[in-house]
């Protein structure tokens, strides 16, 4: 049956046009070799990266024609130190990929078949001008939703407050880091943020559950760790597979996958009924103690040893490795942690673990992180919406701070006689499909919805959707927000362009500026360039938009001293109780487990494999699988298989094979196998976001099996509605799959 | 003077920023590297070891690649640095096949291409591309000579050891073991 909304090839559209180059202009620096390379010619711009989120701040260095040549870190940048990591470094390429976007694209249907022609900004934006304002007029502006990802998202996210829209979400919750903020908020009263105040550069003992730092290039992290690594620090690492930092480790305890929790709650154990916890701390600033100690009582580590198959005695000794460490030991939060669907209880567990050690505000645990007070730049105050994203929770996840991508998707889609509540979806920075699993629901809202619109630098599979797609210029060409997170120390950075934006892509603020002049709310976006926000929040806390192009980063000093607890100082924490809630009254409160529990997973049936999933250094999520200097790194992703394994099935190293999953879900390409002793016999693992599906993407397609399109079991989270991801079992096609239906 | 690098494994977390970051420095083609990351395991599951490596041409203190260049092309210069003249190589191939390490390659230009140490940023007082990019600060670059460079305190605290020492070729990146 032919959809309303198929699915477009963008090809042959689009190409880039030629692309204008600013103005040069150079920045004076101490340095000699600075000045050296001005004197060759070389001009320097200020960015913060956006092929992650931990927007390192760098220098974009630029020739004398204006041609940009390679980006570089920032050396007054508290979030990388002057260096970038790998994809920062080959971020470029996403500047230079011939595959970009650079001009408005509108569905239209010729000779019975649907397509994307060329638009002009004036037709695009007024076609979704329109879109909204009838919506609006009809259902509401509460009936369009935002989902984003990244700083261009902050533009939208104030032109649909603006419109009277608080349905907005983004995937980095439900389909990540969401469950371990609902875990250590339900502890200590505060998530945990991004970036991590992780103390690792100070810390003994590192502990690691599933969390694979090196191949998660979370940049200062892995600094850290390097130098933690000069220090002597002991690391443990709990991780079926035994990944990079594995390698670097103690202890490497090669866990049966989905039992974690078991181990967590034996390690508990161990540190109470051995007197090992950090007795003065939890006395002045926890509460739950007496419960905490009786729950886990039978959690011993022999308990923990059927369950997990670590021994007991390594599981002692490495509690006591913990406590000999603490309170310079973390064990820590990871950050994509929607795995089984008990997530926020497994974070609840991790949370508590190092309450027990007293990290939390300690040297080598956890630092207390503070950001810099930069005034909001004077917008009219919002609209208030009658229903936002939390409505469409239908009093499901309790203790969802933030908005759930699934309930959106969820409210898109009509029930029985039921009009689906969300008209229209606005959808910028994030491939959907390559991030969010169940990729049948979000079919069905997308047929469902009035008009779908989409916003990316590059034809990602998402714009395949879409009616209109809007051509964002990439990182290097705009102006975004400064950038203002928190750490040990408050700064600053700066994002401007290094080039004019190429063909016919333009900044984000700029595409909300326009929708907003349309829909009326010109108010809301009172500048003719976004810079002249910066420069008047600069100018606030006494500098400017010039003096910041000199610097690229600002470093504040703290405001309160209290990088760390000091010993027996009051502290009071955001719960209810206004201590450390090691029994968590506001879960108890919402009717779920107020002291986490394990349960057992679902495992793998006959022949099949646990498909693992994680990230390697050289790329992000599904986004830089074009990037020609990062498929030059990594080009492909590869399925981990145990030799045993490969015995069993007769598979030999660099083969290819199609997947099949637990459902009948056969994966749309072949993945090459890579047979290795550092997988487990029971599991598979490949690395997330490759396997695109556009031709368009001329580097990324047909490279690699996607993982979101083998996940189609999702286990949610029924504290706050993350989608645990990793119940899902995978066995090989030996040959591709159409050929055996033919046969 | 003697230009040596030493490699920390213990850091190293095979990234490959030292690649990408080479690549993009001395405009090395799309597909083609002179730098690379190796990674060794041993043993069997769960009693595994694995070592990350950080690859290049190790500019050898005895290399058979100069010796056996006919036209000069490649050739030694200050602190024993090994490298190729473009313009001098008729792209013959006998370095690329004398290399215990298989360092070099065919440049599409038509001459054969490796590492260079950066010894145009050197030169400058920088550090070579890969050693001022790496996240882990695993790599350190420097003058053997110099009893207080970092690369000769490295080998001085640390054990260490060379890639194929059987090949007699003595080169100069050390792995910090
Ligand atoms: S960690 Fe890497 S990709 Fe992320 S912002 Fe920093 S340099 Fe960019
Ligand atoms: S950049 Fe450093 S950590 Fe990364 S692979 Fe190279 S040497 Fe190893
Ligand atoms: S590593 Fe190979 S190319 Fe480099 S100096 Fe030694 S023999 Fe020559």
């Amino acid at each position: 049956m032919a959809s309303r909304r198929d699915f477009i090839k963008i090809s042959g559209l689009g190409l880039l046009g030629l692309g204008v180059t600013g103005g040069a202009w150079s920045v004076l620096r101490a340095s000699t070799a600075w000045e050296d390379l001005v004197a060759e010619g070389i001009r320097f711009s200020p960015t913060y990266c956006e092929v992650c989120f931990w927007k390192c701040a760098g220098w974009v260095y630029k020739n004398e024609k204006g041609d940009i040549q390679k980006v570089v870190g920032n050396d007054d940048d508290p979030h990388c130190n002057g260096r970038l990591c790998p994809r920062g470094t080959g971020g470029t390429g996403m500047y230079h990929d011939p595959d970009r976007l650079t001009t408005p694209l509108i569905r239209v249907t010729e000779n019975g078949k649907q397509t994307f022609r060329k638009a002009s900004w004036d037709e695009a934006l007024n076609w979704i001008a329109d879109k909204m304002k009838q919506t609006k007029e009809q259902y509401g502006p509460e009936s369009v939703a935002l989902f984003s990802h990244g700083t261009s998202g902050d533009h939208f996210e104030h032109l649909f407050k603006a419109f009277g829209s608080a349905t907005l979400a983004g995937p980095s919750y439900a389909q990540c880091r969401g469950p371990r903020d609902a875990g250590f908020k339900a502890t200590y009263g505060a998530g945990v943020g991004s970036p991590e105040p992780t103390d690792i550069r100070d810390t003994r003992c590192l502990v690691l559950i599933g969390s694979h730092i090196g191949e998660n290039m979370h940049n200062s992290q892995v600094q850290e760790m390097a130098e933690a690594i000069d220090k002597g620090v002991d690391i443990i690492t709990v991780d079926p597979r035994f990944s990079t930092v594995a390698g670097k480790s103690k202890h490497w305890l090669p866990i049966k996958p989905a039992t974690d929790l078991a181990l967590l709650l034996s390690w508990m154990h161990v540190l109470i009924y051995e007197n090992l916890y950090d007795k003065a701390y939890i006395e002045q600033y926890a509460t739950g103690f007496e419960q905490l100690k009786q729950h886990v009582r039978r959690f011993t580590p022999e308990w923990a040893y059927g369950i997990t198959t670590i021994q007991p005695d390594q599981i002692r000794a490495t509690a006591r490795l913990m406590a000999a460490a603490a309170p310079a030991v973390i064990v820590h939060p990871g950050r994509h942690v929607t795995w089984y669907g008990d997530d926020s209880q497994r974070s609840r567990a991790i949370a508590i673990l190092n309450a027990l050690l007293g990290a939390w505000g300690r040297r080598g645990g956890f630092f207390l992180k503070e950001k810099a007070s930069l005034p909001e730049y004077p917008y009219p105050p919002y609209p208030q919406p009658r229903w936002t994203w939390r409505d469409t929770l239908d009093g499901r996840y309790a203790l969802a701070d933030e908005a759930v991508t699934n309930t959106l998707i969820e409210a898109s889609i009509p029930k029985e006689g039921q009009a689906a509540r969300i008209k229209g979806w606005v959808i910028t920075g994030t491939n959907l499909p390559q991030a969010i699993p169940e990729k049948g629901k979000m079919l069905q809202a997308i047929d469902a919805l009035d008009f779908v619109v989409a916003i990316d630098t590059m034809p990602m599979e998402v714009t395949g959707f879409a009616d209109v797609v809007l051509p964002e210029c990439t990182f290097f060409e705009r102006y975004d927000n400064l950038r203002n997170a928190p750490f040990r120390e408050p700064s600053l950075a700066l994002r401007m362009p290094a080039a004019e934006p190429m063909g016919d892509s333009k900044p984000a603020w700029w595409m909300a500026k326009q929708l907003a002049e349309r829909l009326g709310l010109g108010a809301y976006f009172p500048y003719k360039d976004f810079s002249e926000v910066l420069d008047w929040q600069l100018k606030q806390i006494g500098s400017s938009l010039e003096e910041m192009k000199k610097t690229g980063v600002i470093r504040l000093p703290r405001k309160s001293d209290n990088l760390y607890i000091k010993e027996g100082e009051p502290m009071s924490f955001p719960t209810p109780s206004g201590k450390i809630e090691l029994y968590a009254s506001t879960m108890e409160q919402a009717g779920f487990d107020p002291l986490p529990n394990y349960i057992a997973h679902p495992e793998p049936p006959e022949g099949y494999y646990r498909l693992n999933y994680g990230r390697a250094p050289m790329h992000t999520f599904s986004r830089t699988a074009n990037n020609p200097n990062l498929t030059d790194l990594m080009s492909e992703n590869d399925l981990w298989v145990n030799p045993k394994v490969a015995r069993i099935w007769g598979l030999e190293n660099g083969q290819y094979v199609w997947l099949k999953n637990q459902d009948g879900m056969v994966s749309d390409f072949s993945i090459k196998v890579r047979i290795t002793e550092r997988i487990r016999w029971d599991s598979v693992y490949l690395v997330h976001g490759f396997g695109h599906n556009r031709k368009e993407l001329s580097r990324a397609f047909g490279k690699g099996v996607s993982d979101t399109q083998m996940i189609t079991a999702v286990r949610t989270d029924p504290v706050m509605g993350g989608t645990g991801m990793r119940g899902n079992f995978v066995t090989f096609l030996m040959q591709e799959p159409t050929k055996i239906k033919e046969s | 003077m003697r230009y040596a690098m030493a490699i920390d494994t213990k850091k190293c977390v095979g990234c490959s920023d030292c690649v990408v970051a080479c690549q993009l420095e001395n405009n090395v083609p799309s597909g083609y590297c002179r730098d690379w990351v190796t990674e060794t395991v041993h043993g069997s599951y769960p009693n595994i070891e694995m070592e990350l490596r950080s690859e290049r041409c190790n500019h050898c203190d005895n290399a058979p690649c100069v010796r056996c260049c006919p036209t000069g092309a490649s050739h030694i210069v200050e602190g024993g640095v090994v490298l190729v003249t473009p313009n001098m190589c008729i792209g013959c191939g006998a370095c690329i096949e004398s290399c215990p390490y298989d360092a070099r390659f065919s440049h599409p230009d038509g001459h054969v291409d490796k590492c260079t140490f950066c010894i145009h940023r050197v030169r400058k007082g920088l550090q070579p591309a890969c050693v001022s990019v790496c996240p882990t600060k695993c790599m350190y670059f420097g003058d053997l000579d110099d009893p207080s460079s970092e690369v000769s305190k490295m080998l001085r605290t640390r054990q260490y050891k060379v890639l194929a020492p059987e090949a007699g070729t003595k080169p100069q990146v050390y792995y910090l073991v």
